[in-house]
């Protein structure tokens, strides 16, 4: 029996909307080679502008501090999300579960210019000088949330007769945790930290209320760039930026694969 | 008692470090801002005055409270330029969510009509501009709109028009910019409900008589509601308090109330009026984002 029945109209609206989704982003990838100064006119292929990039200090500084608060914040984040999505999936009803389950939801919607304004009052404060570490704890709060929502998804679809048995076999609840549950959803946790890892890569709002004078993140010196207009070094970063979370989503969607041939459905994301 | 009950205590202890954190970094903040705002303008570092002062003891809290001011908020809705930012961001919040169900719903009714095997590959495709970094995703747009970018190029090769047109600053460059960093979040809650349809309800209504039209109207869209009301939230509220895209796209002439905070926080130095415009635009917020969790909070007691 034919199922889906796929009309013209369904084509053209996919196809449509993929151009769209993926034009720019080719066009700015093919530009980042442009060997010419001019967005007017084709230079010939050249690798000018990442070497424009390489030479320059600042924006190498701000790339490096990037990536460092991503991998801390990341990291921190998958820890306190997978636990944040075992007591909300496993914990049945506890006292304050309405207000933990809505602090994880909110950040995901919140604008960021209040989370952002927010924490920057608290870190104020507590005299907290404010550089790597105060954008670390701020990426976290935000990302958490995310993870917590990836790992939760795994965790709603898992078996729970797996670690019934376990516990009927005689484990303890921790080791039935850690000997059953964990393995399985390792792979939505992986997936979690890229998620966490390149939402923090490409924060601007909050990292801007967050950091002190002197640390810049990557998403800040870039946009402090393109307020002053277009300029082709900006379109290099760009695709290697684009390049290093590509080369992220091809391991997550590996790892997710790898947890849709062990159990059921994998986390949408 | 049942192992799921037993497997229940432990769990709930997972609970206390993401709680703990929670509390303190993002409840807690909120209480300093509704503070701040409360208090006076200063010109010193940091740039108000404080208002409560713990180690003063309760008669010093007293007074203080005596001395909390809504000057900050009186200001809010006496100064033109703050209710004209609160209406333009409800404005353009509502304008491309609604321009954003029109071109996602029928992207996601074709991924879910997809053959199967194909579906997770588009929705792959969907979710990677996600993973993308917005500020890039915004910047490759400038390239194309700005003067002598593509699109005035091709426009002037097919003597279209006869000189570049302005699109950089105008507000269509501004809601092409929302549309397209917010495709994503309408497209996947909306594919994951109608994914889920079971097609012989089209089908029935089909074998009933029920021309295509009507098929959508009185089966697949009532169905699809879910999806519908989970998109829209997800774009609405973010959009509301939007900061980068209508910086980089839109004109100065009129400012959405993220930037008006920006401003006033980055530029004139203002924390509490700051702080005040974050807690009116939380007000404003109140009800959507309560709707969000409430379905949230459906969708998962659903699985």
């Amino acid at each position: 029996m034919e199922r889906h029945k796929l009309s013209r109209f369904n084509i053209a609206s996919l196809t449509l909307g993929l151009a769209f989704l993926y034009l720019p982003i080719v066009i700015l990838v093919i530009y980042s080679f442009n060997g010419s100064r001019l967005v007017t006119v084709w230079g010939g292929w050249s690798l000018r502008w990442y070497h424009e990039f390489f030479n320059d200090k600042a924006m190498i500084d701000a790339a490096w501090m990037s990536v460092r608060v991503a991998a801390a914040s990341a990291t921190v984040a998958t820890l306190l999300g997978t636990l944040a999505a075992v007591a909300l999936s496993r914990g049945e009803g506890f006292r304050g579960r309405p207000l933990f389950s809505g602090m994880l939801y909110a950040p995901l919607v919140m604008p960021e210019v209040i989370t952002g304004l927010s924490l920057l009052l608290l870190f104020v404060a507590l005299n907290a000088e404010r550089g790597f570490w105060t954008v670390v704890v701020a990426h976290t709060t935000l990302t958490m949330c995310f993870v917590a929502v990836v790992v939760q998804a795994r965790l709603g679809s898992l078996d729970r007769s797996l670690e019934e048995a376990a516990m009927d076999l005689g484990c303890d609840p921790v080791r039935a945790f850690l000997m059953v549950t964990l393995p399985l959803i390792i792979p939505s946790i992986a997936a979690g930290w890229m998620l966490a890892f390149t939402l923090s890569l490409d924060d601007l709002v909050i990292a801007s209320f967050t950091t002190g004078p002197g640390s810049a993140t990557l998403p800040i010196r870039i946009y402090s760039e393109v307020r002053l207009g277009v300029k082709p070094e900006i379109n290099a970063i760009c695709t290697m930026v684009i390049g290093l979370i590509a080369i992220v989503i091809v391991v997550a969607s590996l790892a997710s694969k790898l947890s849709n041939d062990r159990g059921e459905s994998a986390a949408p994301l | 008692m049942s192992a799921r009950r037993i497997f229940a205590r432990p769990a709930r202890y997972a609970a206390i470090a993401p709680y703990v954190w929670m509390v303190l970094f993002f409840l807690v903040p909120f209480g300093f801002v509704l503070k701040i705002s409360l208090s006076e303008t200063a010109i010193a570092q940091p740039p108000y005055t404080p208002v409560f002062d713990l180690a003063a003891g309760t008669a010093a809290f007293r007074e203080a409270f005596a001395a909390l001011s809504i000057d900050n908020f009186r200001l809010l809705v006496s100064d033109n330029l703050y209710v004209l930012s609160y209406l333009r961001s409800l404005v353009v919040a509502l304008v491309s969510t609604s321009i954003l169900l029109l071109i996602g719903y029928p992207i996601a009714y074709g991924m879910a009509r997809l053959p199967k095997r194909w579906q997770p590959v588009a929705m792959m495709l969907v979710i990677v501009p996600f993973w993308t970094s917005f500020l890039i995703r915004i910047y490759a747009w400038i390239n194309i709109l700005q003067h002598d970018g593509l699109l005035n190029q091709i426009l002037l090769t097919l003597h279209l028009v006869s000189q570049p047109v302005v699109w950089l600053s105008t507000d269509s460059a501004m809601y092409l910019g929302i549309v397209y960093s917010y495709l994503p979040f309408m497209i996947l809650p909306l594919y994951a409900t109608l994914s889920k349809m079971e097609p012989a309800l089209e089908e029935a209504a089909a074998d009933l008589g029920a021309a295509p039209i009507e098929v959508f109207w009185l089966v697949t869209f009532p169905l699809s509601l879910p999806g519908v009301g989970a998109g829209v939230l997800l774009c609405f509220i973010p959009i509301v308090g939007e900061f980068v895209i209508p910086d980089l796209l839109a004109g100065s002439d009129s400012l959405m109330i993220g930037q008006t905070l920006w401003l006033e926080f980055f530029m004139n130095k203002d924390w509490p009026v700051a702080s005040a415009t974050a807690i009116v635009l939380l007000v404003l917020l109140i009800a959507p984002l309560l709707a969000y969790d409430r379905l949230q909070r459906r969708q998962l007691e659903m699985r």
